[in-house]
């Protein structure tokens, strides 16, 4: 019966979005102030109603109501309850509920804390992010109901997927979603500038925040998934280049370049025009991303149990949103008016370049996925386009602007002074090269370029700890004065300081674990040893062990280095007994930001074992630097200016620095 | 040095082309060079491929063929109408069974004996390969839904 509460509270939440879609909107072309105010209670209705509905669908899965068909195929009595909360969102079904739990949720936030905006805008954006809610409820309803009945209820459920049977399944999806889907509300603020055919500052100001708000949870997203399918899939991999992860990456790309012309909107009323498309582009990417992973087109690792029908319904979504959305661009496009000129070396001309260079490797991003699907709709040949096509396009285009950040936050607005720059920059090259030159003789293997990419890493964290030092006019006075200073520095300043900052950590660690990495692979016995990275393990038993709902061959290594004992390592091998599904369980020992990695392959009945070590040095950096961005994210999103949204009037005084984001 | 609004959109036209151009060759020459084409086994044995070319080959995995001796695998991969005998160094997915389907990436070697770097498995154990199943669809001996044919 409560079941039925939920199902119903999600018909009801379609017919609320059909109202919502029409009444504010029709209320800003007449005019008409009530009916653009029921833009607001209807979007928080709408939440609830689908939080309702959520919420009791996870209360199925608690109970193990196999009676609901989608408990029933992917939950099992036996599972702890914590994956049976996060199996709610393990399968097609549930996770589409929590897209659009959190599509729903950022119109409810746009409601709840827009009250300054004005009110044909606010009437506007919620409008069109009711059409999205509304496309998207119909879409679930219609394809992918997760409250469908089964008469009689069987007895047991069939389990969820193993691999999903993790913490990652608990953290990464809601992550990658607030991520994902949080850029619908820039595309909809972007829609509601078009049809209004007006950009005003209270636009400008609203924008950012959103798109960095949605950009920092995909960048902790995507960055969980990475670390769980390392972890998790055992082949000591981070980064796959496949095509489900690139869904994903390219509204990261996109919205990263959107974060910085919408800085470029606010604080000099330039690229707007370009940025309303940027918006328009980086939620059209998430919608192509939800496409490719659930209409199974595409091979990988990640796709949904396919069902045509859907693939057609969320392309058609696809369809009507993107090019609706493109045509009304440029149809209206030209209203938009462009304001602030400025010379090509300037913070200005710096965004613009970082903008050019993120588009760029968009497209290598998109072309490289989609490719492989054209070209089999056209010549009937099947083809994979891997990791070797994407290094070849992607890494190029990406050097030349991770080289240019730290210039970005010294140059300064309408006209700036490349020499200056580089000589405040000096300090950070000399790190720089002083890295590059320490790791050149001190490292004596690996590739030849390896120093330079560390170098470069070196430099972005460098750079951005410079900029801080200059605003503060550090060593111009004493320690105390700077002291100050730097406490006073915007909040703002911080935040893109860590910005660039964790970006430059995780070009470290990527860089040092692809070049520096080791890897051994050994049939071994017990007694036999190992050795990668200056660890030696020995292979000390082999011990099978029960839990309640999988039956495991344990393996137990000793690790020592350099003759003193480190740890103990236990990888293993699972079997889910519910479905008979094997796992590998890797064991890793972490000595700060380098991991020893240890995984199991077949294990034979005479006791010996396939054993494969990895030595992966500094490959947390990769992870921590994305930690470290969001921690910018959340400091710039804290900054006072933004969250009393003063007008952009203080320029007038020459002391104060400009907000350096 | 004041430069006018001409030259200013110059330079702004001039760098997008630049990158975009660049972009765009990069692009080329990978989808060129990087790519690897999907072949059946069917295709391995009726074009006469060049060994040394990267490709991946897809099928299901002949019952009784998997042999490991060490750290070695060798077994056929089948598309019911030819074999191909493959041979992998590592640790195969845990999905990797005899009678399911997998996609291999590697090379041809001068003895067709395909020397695979990469073995793909699913991730969920009722999922075909896309590849795979077109190329049993195609050679008319599986349909989806249906239980995958034997190779014995």
């Amino acid at each position: 019966m409560i079941s039925e509460i939920g199902h119903y509270a999600l018909i009801l939440a379609l017919v609320l979005a059909a109202v919502q879609s029409v009444v504010p909107f029709w209320g800003a072309r007449k005019g008409d102030v009530a009916l653009m105010q029921t833009a607001s209670p209807l979007s928080l209705m709408q939440f609830l109603l689908v939080a309702i509905s959520f919420g009791i669908l996870v209360h199925a899965y608690m109970v193990s109501d196999f009676s609901i068909r989608n408990v029933y195929e992917n939950s099992h009595t036996d599972k702890p309850l914590i994956y049976k909360i996060s199996g709610t969102w393990g399968n097609h079904e549930g996770s589409m509920l929590l897209w659009i739990l959190i599509l729903v949720l950022f119109g409810a936030m746009v409601a709840a804390f827009g009250k300054n905006l004005p009110m044909r805008l606010k009437a506007n954006v919620l409008a069109v992010q009711a059409w999205i809610s509304f496309a998207f409820l119909w879409f679930i309803l219609q394809t992918s109901n997760p409250f469908w009945r089964l008469d009689p209820a069987p007895l047991q459920g069939q389990d969820l997927n193993p691999l999903l049977q993790d913490i990652g399944l608990a953290i990464h999806p809601p992550l990658l979603y607030l991520g994902y889907v949080g850029f619908s509300i820039t595309f909809s603020f972007a829609v509601a500038a078009l049809i209004e055919g007006r950009l005003d500052s209270a636009w400008a100001r609203w924008v950012r925040p959103w798109a960095l708000l949605a950009w920092m949870f995909l960048t902790i997203g995507i960055s969980m998934g990475s670390y769980w399918a390392y972890y998790e899939l055992g082949w000591g991999g981070w980064w796959f280049w496949d095509p489900v992860e690139n869904a994903s990456f390219m509204p990261w790309l996109a919205g990263t370049a959107l974060l910085h012309s919408a800085i470029v909107v606010e604080k000099r009323n330039a690229l707007r025009v370009w940025t309303v498309l940027l918006a328009i582009l980086t939620f059209s990417l998430s919608l192509l991303g939800t496409f490719i992973v659930r209409s199974g087109l595409l091979t990988s690792v990640h796709s949904f149990a396919v069902d045509p029908e859907r693939g057609v319904f969320i392309l058609a979504i696809l369809a009507v949103f993107i090019v609706g959305s493109l045509t009304l661009f440029v149809l209206r496009a030209s209203s938009l008016t462009e304001g602030g000129v400025f010379a090509p070396v300037s913070r200005e001309g710096a965004l613009i370049l970082n903008n050019l260079f993120l588009s760029a490797a968009t497209a290598t991003v998109f072309i490289g996925t989609l490719y492989p699907m054209f070209y089999e709709a056209i010549s009937g040949e099947k083809i994979s386009v891997g990791p070797p096509f994407f290094n070849l396009t992607f890494v190029p285009l990406v050097i030349p602007l991770l080289f240019a950040i730290p210039y970005g936050p010294f140059l300064a607005w309408k006209r700036g002074d490349l020499i200056a720059v580089t000589q405040r920059l000096m300090a950070a090259y000399g790190v720089a090269l002083a890295a590059i030159f320490i790791v050149y003789i001190f490292v004596a293997d690996g590739p030849v370029l390896a120093p330079l990419g560390i170098g470069l890493g070196v430099w972005l964290v460098a750079g951005a700890f410079s900029e801080l030092l200059w605003r503060a006019k550090a060593f111009q006075s004493s320690f105390q004065e700077t002291w100050r200073r730097l406490s006073n520095l915007p909040r703002a300043s911080y935040g893109a300081a860590l910005g660039h900052a964790g970006m430059g950590l995780t070009v470290l660690g990527a860089v040092a674990v692809t070049a520096y990495g080791t890897e051994v692979l050994k049939d071994m016995k017990t007694g036999d040893t190992i050795e990668t990275g200056g660890y030696v393990m020995t292979f000390k038993e082999i011990r099978p062990e029960r839990a309640n709902n999988y039956v495991q061959d344990i393996a137990v290594f000793d690790v020592t280095k350099e003759g003193r004992f480190i740890t103990e390592l236990a990888p293993a091998k699972r079997v889910y007994v519910a479905r008979q599904f094997p796992t590998t369980e890797a064991a890793i020992h972490t000595n700060w930001f380098s991991q020893l990695f240890l995984s199991l392959g077949d294990v034979k009945a005479d006791g010996t074992a396939v054993v494969r070590a990895y030595y992966k040095p500094w490959v947390t950096l990769i992870w921590i630097g994305t930690i470290v961005m969001f921690v910018g994210g959340c400091l710039s999103l804290a900054d006072r200016r933004l969250r009393i949204g003063v007008p952009q009037k203080k320029r007038a005084v020459p002391a104060l620095p400009e907000a350096a984001e | 040095m004041r430069q006018g609004k001409k030259q200013r959109r110059l330079i702004l036209i001039g760098a997008i082309g630049i990158v975009l151009s660049a972009a765009m060759a990069l692009i080329l020459f990978g989808l060129s060079d990087q790519i690897a084409l999907f072949k059946t086994p069917t295709n391995i044995v009726e074009e006469g491929i060049q060994p040394g070319v990267r490709l991946r080959i897809g099928g299901l995995v002949k019952d009784g063929s998997w042999k490991k001796e060490g750290t070695t695998h060798t077994f056929v991969v089948t598309d019911q109408a030819n074999d191909v005998t493959i041979t992998y160094v590592g640790i195969v997915p845990d999905l990797f069974r005899e009678g399911q389907g997998a996609v291999l990436e590697g090379e041809l070697t001068a003895n067709n004996i395909f020397v695979a770097d990469t073995v793909l498995a699913k991730h969920d154990e009722q999922y075909v390969p896309k590849e795979v199943a077109d190329a049993l669809k195609e050679q008319g001996v599986w349909k989806p839904g249906e239980p995958l044919p034997s190779t014995n």
